[in-house]
């Protein structure tokens, strides 16, 4: 078989086929739930219900769609430049950290100065951290691919000493936790009662920045050329290896957002299942958004609402909350095929 | 018990050895794929695939090689989806290789929940058992560590030969490698990319599989959702710290096994009172970053890898 490019796909292409790769998705969740003796039916009107059936689910899934915007948008922003960041979980855990370490009375400032402050500072660590496997990446050629997976492992043994060690609560009864932040430290709610934080404000603040940043900015200009084609850009005068850098510091900074809302947000404190890898569910939300910045507040918001509801439905129906998981790779991978078949035509022999 | 007290006792020895085997696999299974022209990210989630499915084989009441194959037949599936997406259809390998990752892994803990629905601690199987080789695990220091392996660690050491054999002394081997370095040489052969690159992936996710299966079959008793824990990615960057040679690359895995061996038992020296234990934990992952380091200058990258190849085209 050989591949054909179309220049001009047609409407029906470019719609038909993805809407074709989430049914196929959805009749491969019938099947599952089938699998697991369950009707499919009732199952995936179970976790559309445990999603959005109530005013409390949609607000959880609200808030679970939070920090994975935050990671979606920084693979995005990363993976637009081809600069293949797989190292959100631990940039997320960077950001955490700095939250707790300037959360918990180091920076006597009223609530309004610190939370920015923290934020910042939050950013520059997860920025920091993949700094390093990119500039391994442009000055020595080391795949960062590897190099960013290695460091969430390596994240997380340091998160763990951390809560075992310098940074665990007194009080924990022994548990390795963090002392919980400050109250001028917490992140607000949005409206009093409901329980839905500032984080998710913040997050979609920053994904319309990120998209004012890739459509408005030079940098976004040189970003896109260099992952179109790094050797052109480079012919054409486009300072690769600093963009790189420059898209690391964006990408790295907004996975640590997700920590900084997560613990600022919703936990208080810091604990090793503060991220249940939201740094991995963000490459699948970036993808199903085509790396577009708007695109992956409503991929989130989907992807979230599938795990959400997918734990409700598993509580009620017996079906292995893991169906999410499931789902969700599936989605990944009949949406990639399903782009690459718009735009290209296979031709047997 | 200082260093030099664990580097003279035979069970340090056994334990590099057994700590080394699923690395072997494993690699060799990302080195076939790799050579071919095929980065294949999918490996974690084989690996997690493979130990899952020759588990629960065993569980079942299959033989233990009846279980490495089942095993093996998982990682195959996985490496045929692989291959299907990124080979012919040429779809970015990065994201499909994370994809098969996270698919395989949700696949396995979904089909382990759903099996045993109610367990809070999985279910032990009879793993392989040591198979001592008359008179040379007689052998002081060397016997016990070398020749009272089980059969699959035997098989792992057996593979590396054979892999080399085939990639560097068969027209198969040699049309595989061509089909990473240079594939338009190979269609000028007559020989079909597509079919070559498919099959690489292929055989190479079925031992990743097995190397997964070694750690629930042979090296523990038991399926735990996070038992491979990074092994994969480790593998990769063995790889890369091989030179894509299935020699060095065995070198590679007994290096970084004795590492990982000692940090375990330095943790019971003096220093571990000292030194947190997560810093010996991290000792793994910091090799495999440095081997990568250490070896980008000179690293003899197979030209075509993670290069689609489209017929007609050039």
């Amino acid at each position: 078989m050989r591949l054909e490019p179309i220049p001009n796909p047609s409407a029906l292409r470019r719609f038909g086929l993805p809407t074709g790769a989430l049914a196929l998705t959805v009749l491969i969740a019938s099947a599952l739930a089938l699998l697991a003796g369950a009707n499919p039916f009732a199952t995936l009107g179970l976790i559309l219900k445990g999603a959005a059936g109530s005013k409390f689910a949609l607000l959880e899934t609200l808030n679970r769609a939070t920090p994975m915007i935050f990671t979606g948008l920084a693979v995005a922003v990363a993976f637009r430049a081809k600069l293949w960041n797989i190292g959100a979980e631990a940039q997320l855990y960077g950001g955490a950290i700095v939250t707790v370490l300037l959360g918990t009375g180091a920076l006597p400032l009223p609530s309004l100065l610190l939370l920015p402050v923290i934020a910042l500072a939050a950013m520059l660590a997860g920025a920091l951290i993949l700094l390093g496997p990119v500039l391994m990446k442009t000055r020595l050629g080391v795949d960062e691919v590897v190099t960013t997976l290695l460091f969430n492992f390596i994240m997380l043994l340091f998160v763990s000493y951390l809560l075992e060690g310098p940074m665990k609560d007194p009080m924990g009864m022994g548990w390795p936790k963090s002392p919980a932040l400050d109250k001028a430290a917490r992140l607000p709610r949005i409206v009093e009662g409901l329980r839905l934080h500032w984080g998710f404000a913040l997050a979609i603040l920053s994904a319309i920045a990120v998209w004012v940043i890739q459509t408005r900015t030079t940098l976004g200009y040189e970003i896109r050329a260099v992952g179109l084609n790094a050797e052109a850009a480079r012919f054409a005068g486009i300072p690769v290896g600093r963009v790189m850098v420059k898209t690391a510091l964006l990408s790295g900074g907004l996975a640590a957002l997700a920590g900084f809302s997560e613990v600022a947000g919703l936990k208080g404190n810091l604990t090793l299942d503060l991220s249940p890898g939201f740094g991995y569910t963000g490459i699948i939300v970036a993808m199903l958004a085509l790396l577009n910045p708007l695109g992956v507040v409503i991929s989130a918001i989907f992807v979230a609402g599938v795990f959400v509801g997918a734990d409700s439905m598993s509580r009620a129906a017996g079906v292995p909350t893991y169906i999410a998981d499931i789902l969700m790779a599936t989605a990944l991978l009949t949406m990639v095929l399903a782009l690459k078949l718009t735009t290209t035509r296979v031709r047997w022999r | 018990m200082d260093i030099l007290d664990i580097l003279l006792s035979a069970t340090f020895w056994a334990a590099v050895i057994r700590i080394a085997s699923p690395l072997i696999f494993a690699t060799l299974g990302e080195l076939i794929c790799e050579r071919a022209g095929v980065l294949n990210l999918g490996i974690e989630g084989i690996m997690v695939i493979g130990a899952f499915a020759g588990w629960m084989a065993v569980y079942l009441g299959t033989g233990l090689w009846a279980g490495v194959g089942v095993a093996m037949l998982a990682g195959m599936l996985f490496g045929l989806l692989h291959a299907t997406l990124t080979v012919p259809f040429g779809l970015s390998q990065h994201v499909v290789g994370l994809g098969v990752t996270l698919l395989a892994t949700a696949t396995a803990s979904f089909a382990y929940r759903l099996s045993l629905p109610e367990v809070t601690s999985p279910p032990k199987i009879t793993p392989f058992q040591p198979w001592e080789i008359p008179v040379l695990s007689d052998i002081p220091l060397i016997g016990p560590a070398l020749f009272s392996q089980t059969a699959l660690t035997y098989l792992a050491f057996i593979l590396v030969m054979i892999v080399s054999l085939i990639l560097y002394r068969t027209p198969l081997g040699l049309a595989l490698r061509a089909a990473g370095e240079n594939p338009a040489s190979v269609e000028a052969q007559g020989l079909s990319v597509t079919a070559i690159r498919m099959g690489a992936v292929i055989v190479g996710s079925g031992l990743m599989a097995i190397g997964g299966a070694f750690l629930t079959m042979s090296a523990f008793s038991s399926f735990f959702f996070e038992m491979v824990n990074g092994r994969g990615w480790i593998c990769i960057a063995l790889v890369v710290f091989g030179a894509w040679k299935p020699s060095k690359a065995l070198l590679g895995a007994l290096l970084f096994a004795g590492f990982d061996a000692l940090q375990v038992r330095l943790q019971q020296t003096p220093m571990g009172a000292v030194v947190p234990y997560q810093v010996f934990l991290m000792v793994p992952y910091v090799l495999s970053i440095l081997a990568l380091i250490l070896m980008s200058r000179r690293a003899e990258v197979p030209a075509a890898l993670m290069v689609p190849f489209n017929k007609g085209e050039r």
